[in-house]
């Protein structure tokens, strides 16, 4: 039947075509093929020859850029890498490679000036670290602002935001190497962060899906920036030790010069990679989250042992209870970053319940560490310390909370995926919140001692 | 007669999910009771469709299984959810009180605007 050899290569050339695109899957182009034939096979019986009938079931089909457009609205998730929005436009598409390359080669030069120039107008240690991001991170909004071409509006709220934080990390008088300078320090990086957040979505913070690109973005930045910090660090260090070898040393111009430039450059280069779909690091991703998710589980369960068989939880001073809050910071790193990564269209399985075990390990541990925090403020009553720490010990609590639930829901198929997401996305500004409060209340409140 | 391009989107969502409120379906098939309910007279971009369906699916309004066509093909097939059929009923719901304003607001303008069109 030469007929029906016709049909079938031009199917399959029309599968090969299909396949191309990024956002539809090979299942959608065999649920498409599928509609494809059916549409066929009735055209046929009103008497059309096939390859009439393939013709007009094409264009029924629609115009496959509409449609590829409409699968990545709908699974932003497969595109991501490459551009966190189709280009509605592809006249408008990004700028030239040479253009952007030049651009953040531009703003990480920027970034190491204004870090080497922070360093060499602030004295105070204790400021520049403050100061650190402020210095930096305004790069990498730039990029995104650049790259995503965000409106005026929202480039002024940024602008605004930086503004404020300069202001209140300038003008409080902390005290030299009190806890609320160190407690700001900290924090404000989350409120930093979090605009850069706002400048990588173009400003539309609202959309669950859009923050949930964030995230991803935020994982694959760690990874990147941790793959060229080990590599930019071998290089440095069998320089130095071959030009220590010829009796040139270079501790200082490494220190001086070197580090300031190399560390935040390597940053909007990390944020460029990222955005460029070196889609190396996207098979990555998920074999990452499933071999650390088993051993932090291993992580916590030890931790968990020590610290109840340690006894006297009162006891427990306070550097652990900070180690354990950046522990159960990492978990929730760790878990929203898994849940990112999944396809939330495959269904529950094995590894969705390994992570509820994670969950459930963290409450414990959580529940440990609130004991011991509301006991060590009875007794020594409270310090800023003390209420930084407890404050994000109970966001952490209410947020692994929510995420068991919604585990729970999702494993008995109650529960879609998304709403499991769509908890995580939508707790994120809560710690934002919680930052600005301490950074901006916790120095009057306590005097900033 | 061709239906505006936005009452067609607008009412997709509902119309499909009371079409699988009838029972499982896959894609095509929906696609032809579409045809058959409308008289053929609303059009879809076929290919439209395929998004609409998974969105439901992540939202948790339908579930869907893969399974055989008559040929032996892969197909996959839809089937509401409770929540689907709760987001059907609220849909229902509303699309009647717009039906019924509509129909309200049409027989009280289209004696006048039949007199005018004599005219």
């Amino acid at each position: 039947m030469p007929q029906d050899v016709e049909l079938e290569t031009n199917i399959d050339r029309w599968r090969g075509y299909v396949l191309r695109r990024q956002a539809i899957a090979p299942a959608d182009v065999d649920e498409l093929e599928d509609h494809l034939r059916g549409q066929v096979a009735d055209l046929r019986a009103t008497g059309l020859d096939d390859n009439e009938a393939f013709l007009i079931a094409i264009t029924r089909l629609g115009n496959l850029d509409a449609v590829s457009r409409e699968f990545a609205r709908e699974h932003s998730e497969r595109l991501w890498k490459q551009l966190s929005l189709v280009p509605e436009d592809p006249e408008h598409d990004s700028a030239p490679a040479w253009q952007e390359l030049a651009v953040v080669l531009g703003l990480g030069v920027g970034a190491g000036i204004a870090f080497k120039v922070g360093g060499i107008l602030i004295h105070d240690s204790g400021a520049l670290v403050r100061n650190a991001g402020l210095l930096v991170l305004p790069f990498v909004v730039g990029y995104f602002g650049w790259r995503r071409r965000i409106s005026i509006p929202v480039a002024a709220v940024l602008l605004v935001a930086f503004a404020a934080l300069a202001v209140v990390l300038n003008a409080y008088p902390y005290a030299a190497n009190g806890s609320t300078e160190t407690l700001a320090a900290l924090h404000v990086l989350v409120i930093e962060w979090l605009l850069v957040g706002v400048a990588y979505v173009a400003g539309r913070w609202r959309s669950d899906a859009r923050r949930m690109d964030f995230a991803r973005f935020t994982g694959e930045l760690v990874i990147y920036f941790v793959l060229l910090a080990l590599g930019g660090g071998v290089l440095l260090g069998l320089t130095a030790a071959v030009l220590g070898l010829i009796g040139i040393d270079v501790a200082t111009v490494m220190g001086d010069w070197v580090m300031p430039f190399a560390v935040p450059g390597a940053l909007i280069v990390a944020a460029w990679l990222v955005e460029a779909k070196k889609n190396v690091v996207e098979n990555i991703a998920p074999v990452l989250t499933k071999i650390f998710t088993p051993l932090t589980i291993v992580m916590l369960l030890t931790v968990l042992t020590a610290l109840v068989a340690s006894g006297s939880l009162g006891s427990v001073n306070r550097d652990l209870l900070i180690a354990m809050d950046a522990v159960l910071i990492l978990v929730e790193c760790l878990l929203l970053y898994a849940i990112s990564a999944r396809d939330p269209m495959t269904r529950a399985g094995l590894f969705d319940a390994v992570q509820l075990v994670l969950v459930v390990a963290a409450l414990a541990v959580d529940a440990v560490m609130l004991a011991a925090m509301v006991t060590r403020i009875a007794e020594f009553g409270t310090s800023p310390n003390k209420l930084a720490a407890l404050g994000l010990n109970l966001l952490l609590l209410v947020q692994l909370l929510g995420t068991a639930w919604f585990t729970v829901g999702f494993l008995r198929g109650a529960r879609p995926f998304a709403s499991l997401e769509r908890w995580q996305t939508r707790y994120l500004p809560v710690y934002g919140a919680w930052a600005t409060v301490v950074v901006v209340a916790f120095g009057p409140i306590f005097g900033f001692a | 007669m061709r239906i505006d391009k936005d009452l067609v989107a607008a009412s997709a969502t509902p119309l499909v999910l009371g079409i699988l409120s009838e029972g499982e379906l896959y894609g095509y098939a929906i696609l032809k009771r579409v045809a058959e309910l409308s008289g053929g007279r609303m059009e879809w971009t076929d290919g439209m469709l395929y998004p609409l369906l998974h969105r439901l699916e992540r939202l948790g309004y339908v579930s869907s299984s893969w399974g055989l066509s008559e040929v032996g093909r892969r197909r996959k097939h839809y089937c509401l959810t409770a929540s689907g059929r709760e987001l059907l009923a609220e849909r229902q719901e509303q699309w009647t009180v717009v039906a019924d304003a509509l129909r309200q607001v049409w027989q009280t303008a289209q004696r006048p605007g039949l007199a005018e069109g004599m005219v």
